[in-house]
């Protein structure tokens, strides 16, 4: 970065020490790093439309329904990864996620099949979602009370929950799926406005929100404080406990809006909603930019992350390449996230050996 | 302020620790724009006495004034509302944040987006930050880049520039100089010295007693928890500062 500093009138020179040389490297470098989910993505789009072409001479950009079923494709997984970005940036993370959506999706057909004796079906849908939004609140707080009261380490408190939530969700499906019976809930999952899926909608405006929330809020603002530096962030009088306890909430409830959208769209509450999607969530936070370590990261960047994954396991399948690479070239994708991190990180990032 | 009462007075202070007496009935004071050496080998009670005027101890006997108003502070934050500030030796800086926005960490100004939307006033950080460090003679023109761009020094003035902003009429430096190359040393005497011309009362630990003669008007050496003697700078030498801490 350049530090261009004036000289002062009088007395001591301050100089900037770097050359402007390898300034200009590390911004560049930097804006990689910062940008690399968005380039993947690019890159992705344009190798697939290459292949589709020249393997059946079809468009892939071109056809609105394939990024209709990408975006639905991507809701969940983003849905968690948004609550993960924040974790993550704070410098924790969030293994209970997956199954706490699982709950929520069994709660949320449940309370909107019950819900629908009393009240008007559309009326039965929005309690269901709100109920499951906010039980799933509690699996939140319970993290965040170990975490931030009895000092569990995320990984381990987490983990916890994650068979709890578990186990807790299997038992409210009575081990099997929910069917949904509310032709709005129905309708919400898989209808579409204006060509728009409303789950995209829904998805689009909760992310903005959460955009919002990060990046423009004191509580946003702590967030990066804590991830980056606790023991400064506590000095400046920030109450990192009542943080952490919210920031966990804010996660399981991120995944409980994830599970209430995917009973939606199956018209079912599954206990095993989101039990593969966990780690593609860490994976989206991480190929968009944020480092495990903690202090950095965005919505915008998961955001991005959440389509690289959403168009490699679409767009092999478009192709017609056998599933099984789907792993392996999410894989491929993180590790080589994580290396141009860490290469920016040695070259452009922190220098706290001076 | 009233130019005659000191900034602060520390009188007979002591602390214990069970039966250790890590601090016994020690006295200092720092006048507005005076710089004070605290000097002393390791567990001379250096430490002890500035984590008691920062609030992080309570005293076990004794009283601290500031400005001629005796205070018994119950935090380091309530010892910080009442103008005492340390810089700690780990700059207590979160790194991936700017200039302005370690300023104003924990105490974020918000405005108005739309009319009705509250948002971080990042402009109105990034004006103070330029100005404060102005102050310091830091020019700085990247106000958004995160503070781990900066130099040691740079970082620390950074450090200093918060105490600045937010009133801090006693300023307790640890080891500042400590972890820094020679340039970025000289860096930190000049910000010691700007804060000396704004009025500002500074007390400096090191153990650097050239960087201690380059800026302090007096030194105030400890050894074993008591006050082993105090100089002003223009009338003792190296040699008589360490025979004191050592107590030759």
């Amino acid at each position: 970065m350049t530090t261009t500093i004036t000289e002062p009138p009088q007395a001591e020179k301050h100089v900037a020490p770097q050359a402007d040389h390898a300034d200009r490297q590390k911004t560049l470098l930097t804006r990689i790093a910062q940008l690399r989910a968005w380039l993947f993505l690019a890159a992705l789009i344009i190798a697939f439309e290459i292949w589709s072409r020249t393997s059946f001479g079809g468009t892939f950009v071109g056809s609105s329904f394939n990024w209709q079923s990408i975006a639905i494709f991507a809701v969940a997984p983003l849905l968690l990864a948004v609550g993960q970005t924040f974790v993550i940036i704070s410098g924790g993370i969030d293994l209970s996620e997956g199954f706490v959506m699982g709950l929520a999706a069994v709660i949320a057909a449940h309370m909107t099949n019950l819900a629908g004796f009393y009240m008007p079906l559309p009326f039965a849908m929005l309690f269901g979602i709100l109920v499951a939004v906010i039980s799933s609140g509690v699996p939140g707080m319970i993290n965040g009370l170990l975490i931030s009261r009895l000092r569990v380490p995320p990984f381990i408190g987490t983990l916890g929950m994650f068979g709890v939530a578990r186990g807790a969700a299997f038992l409210f499906a009575g081990g099997t799926t929910v069917p949904v019976r509310n032709e709005y809930f129905a309708m919400l999952g898989n209808g579409r406005l204006f060509g728009v899926p409303y789950l995209v909608i829904v998805a689009a405006i909760f992310v903005l929100v959460m955009h919002y929330v990060l990046s423009q809020t004191r509580f946003g603002q702590h967030n990066y404080a804590i991830g980056a530096n606790a023991q400064a962030a506590r000095r400046a009088g920030i109450d990192i406990k009542a943080h952490l306890l919210k920031l966990y909430v804010l996660s399981a409830m991120c995944a409980g809006l994830g599970g209430a959208l995917y009973a939606a769209r199956f018209t079912a509450g599954a206990a095993q909603a989101g039990e593969p999607l966990l780690l593609d969530s860490v994976a989206a936070v991480v190929i968009g930019g944020a480092s495990l370590f903690g202090g950095s990261g965005s919505i915008l960047g998961t955001v991005a992350g959440a389509l690289v994954i959403a168009v490699i396991q679409y767009g092999l399948v478009f192709v017609n390449v056998e599933p099984f690479w789907q792993f392996i070239a999410v894989g491929v994708v993180i590790i080589i996230s994580v290396l141009i991190d860490q290469a920016q990180r040695r070259f452009g990032g922190a220098k706290h050996d001076e | 302020m009233n130019n005659t009462a000191p900034l602060l007075e520390v009188n007979n202070l002591s602390r214990h620790f069970g039966a250790v007496r890590a601090l016994e009935n020690c006295s200092l004071v720092v006048h507005p724009g005076e710089v004070v050496a605290l000097a002393g080998d390791n567990g001379a009670g250096k430490t002890t006495m500035i984590k008691v005027i920062s609030g992080v101890y309570p005293p076990t006997s004794g009283e601290i004034r500031v400005e001629g108003r005796p205070m018994s502070f119950s935090s380091p934050q309530d010892a910080r509302e009442k103008g005492i500030e340390t810089i700690y030796q780990d700059l207590a800086l979160a790194d991936n944040l700017t200039i302005g926005a370690n300023i104003f960490l924990g105490r974020e100004p918000m405005r108005k987006a739309l009319g009705f939307l509250p948002v971080l006033d990042r402009k109105k950080m990034a004006q103070a930050a330029e100005q404060t460090m102005a102050m310091l003679d830091f020019h700085v023109k990247r106000l958004d880049a995160p503070v781990s761009n900066f130099s040691g020094g740079q970082r620390q003035a950074v450090a200093i520039g918060r105490a600045v902003y937010w009133n801090a009429k006693i300023l307790i430096m640890d080891e500042p100089t400590a972890a820094l190359g020679v340039p970025e040393q000289r860096k930190v005497v000049a910000l010691i010295k700007s804060l000396k011309a704004q009025g500002r009362g500074v007390i400096f630990i090191s153990h650097n007693l050239q960087d201690i003669f380059a800026v302090s008007d007096r030194i105030v050496v400890l050894r074993r928890g008591i006050v082993a003697g105090e100089r002003r700078i223009t009338e003792t030498t190296h040699d008589e500062v360490v025979k004191l801490m050592i107590g030759g």
